[in-house]
C-alpha cells in the first residue's frame, strides 16, 4: 500500500494546481489557513486568498458575493462551524440562489485532532443535506479528494466538501474518477452490505476482513456523494444481500445511516443497522481514544455486525 | 431615465408613483411590509433614478452598478422601482406573494430580473455587498455597489464582521444606507436594543460616516456624491427616516411594520397620496376582485 495523505492535505495542493489554470478560483479563509490546509494557495496565489478573520458568517456572505460576479469561491474553516456556525447564511445567501459557493469543512467528525466536542462537527452533514439545492461530498482519500475537488470546480452551484484530517491510505483506485450520485463499490460480497464515507471508510474494510474470515461475505460501497445519494447502487445492495450496515463519523441522527434508510425504507425494505455516533456529544482525545470511547472500533464494528445479523 | 439634480420635482413624482403602488400591492395581497418600505421611497428614488448605472434591457449587464436590499422585507417599494425602472413590467406587481409570482415576500434572483441577489434573513447583505465589491477591486471594474440596511437589522452580528471586512479591504466602491426610522417589528429600537452611538459606531470601524434626512432629495443626492470622493474606505449614509412616511395614519406607528390594509385605509392613504377617485376606485376594485 503507497503511503498515507490526508485528504486536506490533498484539497490544498490540487486547490492550486486547478487556480494555476482558472484564475476565477478564489479562497476565504476564517483564521484556520494551516489547519485547512489553503496556506498551499495563501502562498501561491496571495491576490486571490482572502483571510476574513474569525467570521464564518461574514466569510459566507463574502464568498456569495464573489460568486455573483464569476468567481468560483471556497469558503474555509472547520465542518463545524462551516454548518452549525453558518446555517442560514449558507441556505438563504447560497443555497436558496443556487450560488456557485464551495463551502469547506475540514476536521470533521469526531477525529478533529485533541480538539473536543466543541470542534468536532456530528450534525453537520444532517445539516447541509438538509437544505435544497446543495451537494454533499465526503472524499475519502487523497486520490478521491483531488476529484471531488476538480468536480466543485466545473459543477455550477452550491457543495459542501466534508474533508478529513488525517492521514488516508490510498482506497480508490489510481484511476478512478467521481461521478455525481454515485457510490463506489470496494469490495464485492453476498450476505450483507457495509456503507461508509470518510475516515471510517478503511476500518469498514477490515470489517469485512475479519467478517470474511468468520465465513460472512461483506459487499463494501464508499458513499463518497452523500447528496445527492446513489439509490440505484443501494437497493442494489438492498435486493443482493438482505442486509444493510452504515458505518459514519457522524451522529447516526440525519447522516449517512439516515440518507440510506430513507432510500431502503421507500424503495426495498430490507435489515439495517446504523454505526456511529449515538446521539451524543464526543470527547477530547485521539482518534484512537475516539473510536474506543464511542464504540467505533474494528472489533466493535464486527462485534456490532455479527450480533445484528444474528 | 436619469434625473438631474436640478429636477427635484421630477424625484418626487416617482416616489410619490411608489408609493401609490406599495399601497396598491398591499391593498391587493391583504399582507405587505408597509411601514419599511415608505421609508425609503427617497432613497430608492435617488439610487436608482438619480445615482446608479444599469440597462434594465441587459438586467445582467457587467459594468451596472449593484444594489442590495439586504432589508428584503422591504420588497413591496422595491419591486415598484423595478417596475418604474422597466425591469418588469407594472402589470405584475400586483401578483405579490403569490406562489407562483416572481415577486416573492423577499427579493428573490432567480425570479425577478433586477434582483441582484436573495434577501430576506437579515444581517447578511452588508457580506454579500462586500464580496461584490471586493470582486470588482480584483476585476478592476469602476461599478459601485449599494446597500441599503433596516435600522433593527444592524443589531445582528453579522453587519458588524462585515463592517470591519468593508474597512480592511479599503472597499471605496461600497456605499452602506441605514434606514433609521427607529422602529423595528416589536418596538421602537432605542428601546429594544438601542444603536447609539450610531454615526461613533461606525466611525470607530473605519467607514466614512455621512448623517442625513432620509427624505430630502438634496442631502441624499449631495452624500451620493460625496461618497464618490471619499477614497481607501467605504461610506455609510445614516438616513433618518420615518417609517410609514407618506400617509399619515402609518407614520411612526409600530404596528405598520408587516400589516393587511383595510378598504377604507386603502381609499384614506390613495387620497393622501394624490390619487385620483377613478384610480381610487379602481383599486378597490381590484381588491374585491380576489
Amino acid at each position: 500500500m503507497s503511503s498515507k495523505i490526508a485528504p486536506r492535505e490533498a484539497f490544498g495542493r490540487t486547490l492550486v494546481n486547478l487556480a494555476e489554470k482558472n484564475e476565477n478560483i478564489v479562497v476565504l479563509d476564517a483564521d484556520l489557513a494551516p489547519s485547512t490546509k489553503v496556506t498551499y494557495f495563501r502562498e501561491r496565489f496571495p491576490e486571490r486568498f482572502i483571510p476574513v478573520g474569525i467570521a464564518e458568517q461574514n466569510m459566507i456572505g463574502i464568498a456569495a458575493g464573489l460568486s455573483t460576479l464569476g468567481f468560483i469561491p471556497f469558503a474555509t474553516t472547520f465542518a463545524c462551524f462551516a454548518s452549525r456556525r453558518v446555517c442560514d447564511q449558507v441556505t438563504v445567501s447560497c443555497a436558496y440562489p443556487r450560488l456557485n459557493v464551495k463551502i469547506v469543512g475540514a476536521y470533521v467528525g469526531l477525529f478533529v485532532g485533541k480538539n473536543g466536542a466543541t470542534h468536532q462537527a456530528l450534525e453537520d452533514i444532517a445539516i447541509m443535506r438538509s437544505i435544497a439545492n446543495m451537494v454533499v461530498i465526503e472524499p475519502v482519500d487523497a486520490i478521491e479528494t483531488e476529484k471531488v475537488v476538480e468536480f466543485a470546480c466545473e459543477y455550477d452551484g452550491p457543495v459542501y466538501l466534508r474533508i478529513g484530517r488525517d492521514p488516508m491510505p490510498q482506497i480508490v483506485p489510481s484511476n478512478y474518477s467521481f461521478s455525481l450520485g454515485k457510490g463506489v463499490l470496494l469490495k464485492e460480497g453476498k450476505d450483507v452490505t457495509l456503507i461508509s464515507s470518510g475516515a471510517l471508510v478503511e476500518d469498514t474494510l477490515k470489517v469485512a476482513d475479519n467478517l470474511e474470515k468468520e465465513g460472512i461475505s461483506a459487499k463494501v460501497i464508499n458513499m463518497s456523494c452523500i447528496k445527492p445519494i446513489d439509490e440505484e447502487i443501494i437497493v442494489k445492495a438492498a435486493e443482493e444481500t438482505g442486509s444493510i450496515v452504515t458505518v459514519e463519523n457522524h451522529n447516526i441522527i440525519g447522516g449517512l445511516g439516515s440518507a440510506v434508510a430513507e432510500v431502503i425504507s421507500e424503495k426495498y425494505p430490507a435489515r439495517l443497522k446504523r454505526i456511529g455516533i449515538r446521539d451524543t456529544f464526543g470527547k477530547s482525545g485521539t482518534n484512537e481514544e475516539m473510536k474506543k470511547k464511542f464504540k467505533l472500533t474494528v472489533e466493535d464494528i464486527t462485534r456490532e455486525i455479527k450480533i445484528f445479523l444474528g | 431615465m436619469r434625473v438631474k439634480i436640478e429636477d427635484i420635482k421630477k424625484l418626487e413624482e416617482i416616489a410619490k408613483r411608489l408609493r401609490v403602488k406599495v399601497v396598491k400591492m398591499i391593498g391587493k395581497s391583504g399582507f405587505g411590509h408597509a411601514g419599511g418600505s415608505m421609508s425609503i421611497a427617497e432613497l430608492l428614488t435617488c439610487l436608482y433614478f438619480y445615482e446608479m448605472r444599469y440597462d434594465p434591457k441587459n438586467p445582467a449587464w457587467e459594468e451596472r452598478d449593484r444594489f442590495v436590499l439586504s432589508k428584503g422585507h422591504a420588497a413591496p417599494i422595491f419591486y415598484a422601482v423595478l417596475s418604474e425602472a422597466g425591469f418588469i413590467p407594472e402589470d405584475i406587481l400586483l401578483t405579490i406573494h403569490h406562489p407562483d409570482s416572481p415577486l416573492q415576500c423577499h427579493p428573490d434572483m432567480r425570479l425577478c430580473p433586477g434582483v441582484e441577489v436573495s434577501t430576506g434573513a437579515l444581517g447578511q447583505g452588508l457580506s454579500i455587498a462586500v464580496g461584490m465589491a471586493l470582486g470588482a477591486k480584483m476585476r478592476k471594474k469602476s461599478f459601485r455597489v449599494y446597500t441599503l440596511m433596516g435600522d433593527g437589522e444592524i443589531q445582528e452580528g453579522q453587519v458588524w464582521e462585515a463592517a470591519m471586512s468593508a474597512s480592511k479591504f479599503k472597499l471605496d466602491n461600497l456605499v452602506g444606507i441605514v434606514d433609521y426610522n427607529k422602529l423595528e417589528l416589536s418596538g421602537r429600537v432605542e428601546e429594544v436594543m438601542p444603536l447609539e452611538p450610531l454615526y461613533e459606531k461606525w466611525i470607530s470601524f473605519g467607514w466614512h460616516v455621512i448623517e442625513i434626512n432620509g427624505h430630502s432629495f438634496t442631502q441624499i443626492m449631495n452624500a451620493l456624491n460625496m461618497a464618490k470622493n471619499i477614497k481607501e474606505k467605504p461610506t455609510l449614509i445614516i438616513a433618518h427616516t420615518v417609517k410609514g412616511c407618506g400617509v399619515s395614519f402609518m407614520e411612526d406607528k409600530v404596528e405598520w411594520h408587516a400589516v393587511s390594509m383595510t378598504e377604507e385605509q386603502v381609499e384614506n392613504a390613495l387620497r393622501e397620496l394624490g390619487c385620483s377617485q377613478e384610480e381610487i376606485e379602481a383599486t378597490l376594485l381590484q381588491m374585491k376582485e380576489g
